[in-house]
C-alpha cells in the first residue's frame, strides 16, 4: 500500500516545482489588499516578461499589517513590504532590514496609492448617519477592528480623533468624543478583514469604519442593493506604504526586480489598477478618470494633525496610551 | 506463526488517555460488551427507569448531537456544493489549494513518520524497562497536550526567528526553517508527539515481558525479538496511534499559523486555506477545503471504530492477510 502512494506522491511534488521561475518575489502585505496585488502582479510580471523577457513568479502573503511587519522582523523573506501604515515599515527598518530612510525612496511618501475612511451602512441607512457625530448617539453600534492588532483600525480611530478635535478644538473633547465612539463599539475585531465579516455575514451592527477599498468590495460581493456606502465630509488620508527590504533583497539578488515591481506603481498602468480596485491613485490625470468612482472628502493629513507616525503611534496606541485609557473605562 | 495467546487489551484504558488528550471524537458503543463481561448483567437489565423518562434522555442526547456535530458536518458539505458540483472540483483544482494539500500531505507525512518511530521507542522504553526518570519522561510525552497550541508555534518562532536564539546562525548559512516547510512540520510533530506513544503504552505495559523474556531465552536478538514479537503484538495499538496522530497532523491550526508565514501556493496547509478564502468571500470554495477535512474526519471515525473492535477482541486474528 505504502509503497504505491509513495511515488503518486512524489510525483505530486515534483510535478509542482518543476514550474521555475528566473525570479521570485515575496511581497509581504496587509490584509484588505489581496484582491489589488492579484491584479497588480499579472499586470507587472506581464509587462516585465514584455520589456526584459525575464520571468518573475511574485508570492504573495496576506494578514494584519502590524503582525505581519512581526513576521517579517522574525525572518519572514520579503522582498517587498506593502503595508497599512509607515510605523509598521519603521518597525522593520528599527532592526536593521530596511534602510531608514525608506521613504524618501520613492516619491509621494512612498504611497503610490492612498484611501480614506468611511462608513458602511445596511440599505437604506436605517439609523440616518451621515457624519462622524451620528456615531456617538446612543443605540447606534459601531464596528471597528482592534487599534492595537489593525492598521486600518487605527486610522479609524485617528480620523474620528482629527473631527473631533477640529469641531470641537481641543484635545480634550476629541479624547472623549473618541471614548464615546468606543462605547458604541460591541466588538473589537482583530484585522479589518474580520470586522467586515463580523458586519456583513454576522449582520451584527449599524455601521462599519472602513478602508473605503473595503467598503467598495463589500459593496461589490454582496450587492449594491444590502449596502451603502456613506461618506463623511471630513476624513484622514491613509497612505498605505511600500518599500524594498534591502537586506532581503540584497541576499537573494532581488534588488533591481524589487525595485522595478515598486516603481511600476507610479507608471499610468499601475496607478489605473489602483484606481479600479477603490483605491484613490496619485497621478491626476487617472484621477481625474475615475474621478465619480471618489466621493468628494475632505482630507487631513497624519502629518497636519498629529505630527507623524511614530508621535501619534506613542500618544495613542503606545502601552497606556490614549486608547488604552479609553477602553479601560 | 501465532505465537499470540490470548491478551486482553485494555480499551478502556486506551479511550482514557484519548480522551484525556483531548480528542474530541466521540468514542462509539460497541453493541456486544464483549465476553468478559457478559458474565455480570445483560443489559436489558438495567433499563430501571419508566418509558417517558429513558425517551427524555434519549431525545436530549439525540439532539444535542444532531445539534453540535450533525447540523455543523452537514453544513459544511451543503456550503461546498452550494454552486453546484463544478464548482466544487473547480475550486479543488486551484493551484493554491493543490499546493495547501499537497504541502497538508507533505506535513502529516513527515510528523507521522518521525513520531512513529519516536513514539514507539518511547513507549518500549518506559513499558518494559524500569529506569529514572520514567515518570518525568511521561511527563515529558504529556507536554505538548497541556500547552496551547499558540504557544506551540511560538516556541518555535522564539527558537529559530531571526531575532531568536539561533536566528543569526540559520540566517548566514542560508538555512531556511521558519516560514518553511521545516518550520511548519516541526510544530506539527511538537503538537501531534504524545499521540503514538500515549496509544501504545497502557497497551504495552498490560502485554509485559514474558513473550519478550520468551524469545530472548531462545536465542532471539534484541531486534529479532522487536520485529517478530513486540511489533506483532502492538500492531493494532499503533495503527490506532497513528490514526489519531495524522488526524490532528492534518487539522492543526494554531501552531502552524505562527510559524506559516501564509505565503500563497507555498506555506498554508489546509486548514489556513480555509480561513484565507473564507475571508476572500470565497465560500463555496472555502467549504470545499473544508469538506476535505471533515471527509479526513469521517474516514478517521470509521478506521477507528472499526481499529476499536480489533482491539476490543482481545487479540489479533489469525492469518491476517493485511499486509501493512
Amino acid at each position: 500500500m505504502i509503497r504505491r502512494i509513495l511515488p503518486l506522491v512524489a510525483g505530486l511534488l515534483w510535478a509542482s516545482s518543476a514550474f521555475a521561475a528566473d525570479y521570485t518575489l515575496l511581497n509581504v502585505s496587509y490584509d484588505p489588499t489581496r484582491e489589488l496585488y492579484a491584479d497588480f502582479n499579472k499586470a507587472f510580471v506581464a509587462a516585465y516578461q514584455k520589456e526584459t523577457s525575464k520571468s518573475i513568479e511574485i508570492k504573495q502573503s496576506h494578514g494584519g499589517s502590524g503582525s505581519q511587519a512581526r513576521a517579517v522582523i522574525d525572518g519572514l523573506q520579503a522582498d517587498i513590504v506593502t503595508l497599512a501604515l509607515a510605523y509598521d515599515i519603521d518597525a522593520i527598518a528599527a532592526k536593521g532590514l530596511v534602510a531608514p530612510d525608506w521613504q524618501k525612496r520613492l516619491s509621494l511618501n512612498a504611497s503610490p496609492y492612498t484611501s480614506t475612511i468611511v462608513f458602511l451602512v445596511r440599505k437604506g441607512n436605517p439609523k440616518a448617519i451621515k457624519d462622524w457625530d451620528d456615531l456617538i448617539k446612543p443605540g447606534v453600534q459601531v464596528i471597528t477592528p482592534n487599534p492595537k492588532t489593525s492598521g486600518g483600525a487605527r486610522w479609524n480611530y485617528l480620523a474620528a480623533w482629527g473631527f473631533a478635535e477640529k469641531k470641537f478644538g481641543s484635545a480634550d473633547r476629541a479624547k472623549k468624543f473618541v471614548a464615546d465612539l468606543f462605547k458604541n463599539v460591541p466588538v473589537l475585531d482583530t484585522g479589518a478583514r474580520g470586522s467586515t465579516v463580523t458586519f456583513v455575514e454576522r449582520g451584527v451592527g449599524d455601521v462599519l469604519l472602513a478602508w473605503e477599498n473595503e467598503a467598495f468590495l463589500a459593496q461589490r460581493e454582496f450587492g449594491k442593493d444590502k449596502f451603502e456606502i456613506v461618506a463623511p465630509p471630513l476624513s484622514i488620508l491613509a497612505e498605505p506604504p511600500v518599500a524594498l527590504v534591502d537586506k532581503v533583497a540584497d541576499k537573494k539578488g532581488t534588488r533591481a526586480v524589487a525595485e522595478a515591481y515598486l516603481k511600476y506603481w507610479y507608471t499610468k498602468e499601475g496607478q489605473e489598477i489602483a484606481a479600479r480596485n477603490s483605491y484613490r491613485p496619485r497621478d491626476s490625470e487617472i484621477a481625474k478618470e475615475y474621478e465619480k468612482s471618489f466621493a468628494k472628502v475632505e482630507l487631513f493629513t497624519i502629518d497636519d494633525v498629529f505630527g507623524g507616525w511614530t508621535k501619534a503611534q506613542k500618544d495613542h496606541f503606545g502601552e497606556g496610551g490614549i486608547f488604552d485609557q479609553i477602553y479601560k473605562n | 506463526m501465532s505465537m499470540q495467546t490470548n491478551f486482553v487489551t485494555p480499551v478502556a484504558q486506551l479511550k482514557a488517555y484519548a480522551s484525556t488528550a483531548g480528542v474530541a471524537i466521540a468514542i462509539p458503543s460497541h453493541g456486544e460488551p464483549g465476553e468478559r463481561s457478559r458474565a455480570v448483567a445483560s443489559p436489558r437489565d438495567l433499563r430501571t427507569e419508566p418509558g417517558p423518562i429513558r425517551f427524555v434522555v434519549i431525545a436530549l442526547a439525540v439532539s444535542f448531537l444532531t445539534v453540535f456535530v450533525v447540523l455543523p458536518l452537514v453544513v459544511v458539505f451543503a456550503s461546498a456544493f452550494s454552486k453546484g458540483i463544478s464548482a466544487y472540483f473547480a475550486a479543488l483544482a486551484e493551484p493554491e489549494a493543490l499546493s495547501a494539500i499537497k504541502l497538508t500531505l507533505l506535513v502529516a507525512a513527515i510528523s507521522v513518520g518521525l513520531n512513529l518511530v519516536f513514539g514507539v521507542i518511547a513507549a518500549w522504553a518506559i513499558a518494559k524497562f524500569d529506569f529514572r526518570g520514567k515518570t518525568f519522561l511521561i511527563t515529558l510525552i504529556d507536554l505538548p497536550f497541556s500547552v496551547s497550541p499558540v504557544i506551540s508555534g511560538l516556541v518555535f518562532v522564539l527558537l529559530f526567528g531571526a531575532q531568536g536564539y539561533w536566528g543569526s546562525w540559520l540566517q548566514a548559512h542560508n538555512i531556511h526553517i521558519l516560514f518553511a516547510v521545516p518550520g511548519i512540520a516541526l510544530a506539527t510533530i511538537f503538537v501531534t508527539f504524545p499521540f503514538v506513544a500515549r496509544s501504545l503504552i497502557p497497551l504495552m505495559q498490560e502485554q509485559g515481558t514474558q513473550e519478550e523474556e520468551a524469545a530472548i531465552s531462545l536465542g532471539a536478538s534484541g531486534l529479532q525479538t522487536f520485529f517478530r514479537v513486540t511489533l506483532p503484538n502492538i500492531k493494532w495499538g499503533l495503527l490506532y496511534g497513528v490514526l489519531l496522530c495524522n488526524a490532528r497532523a492534518m487539522g492543526e491550526f494554531g501552531a502552524v499559523s505562527v510559524v506559516s508565514g501564509h505565503i500563497r501556493g507555498e506555506t498554508n496547509t489546509m486548514p489556513l486555506l480555509v480561513e484565507i478564502l473564507y475571508n476572500e468571500y470565497q465560500f463555496v470554495a472555502s467549504f470545499a477545503i473544508a469538506s476535505l477535512l471533515a471527509m479526513l474526519a469521517l474516514i478517521t471515525l470509521v478506521v477507528k471504530a472499526v481499529l476499536e473492535r480489533r482491539l476490543d477482541e482481545g487479540q489479533i486474528p489469525r492469518n491476517d492477510p493485511g499486509d501493512h
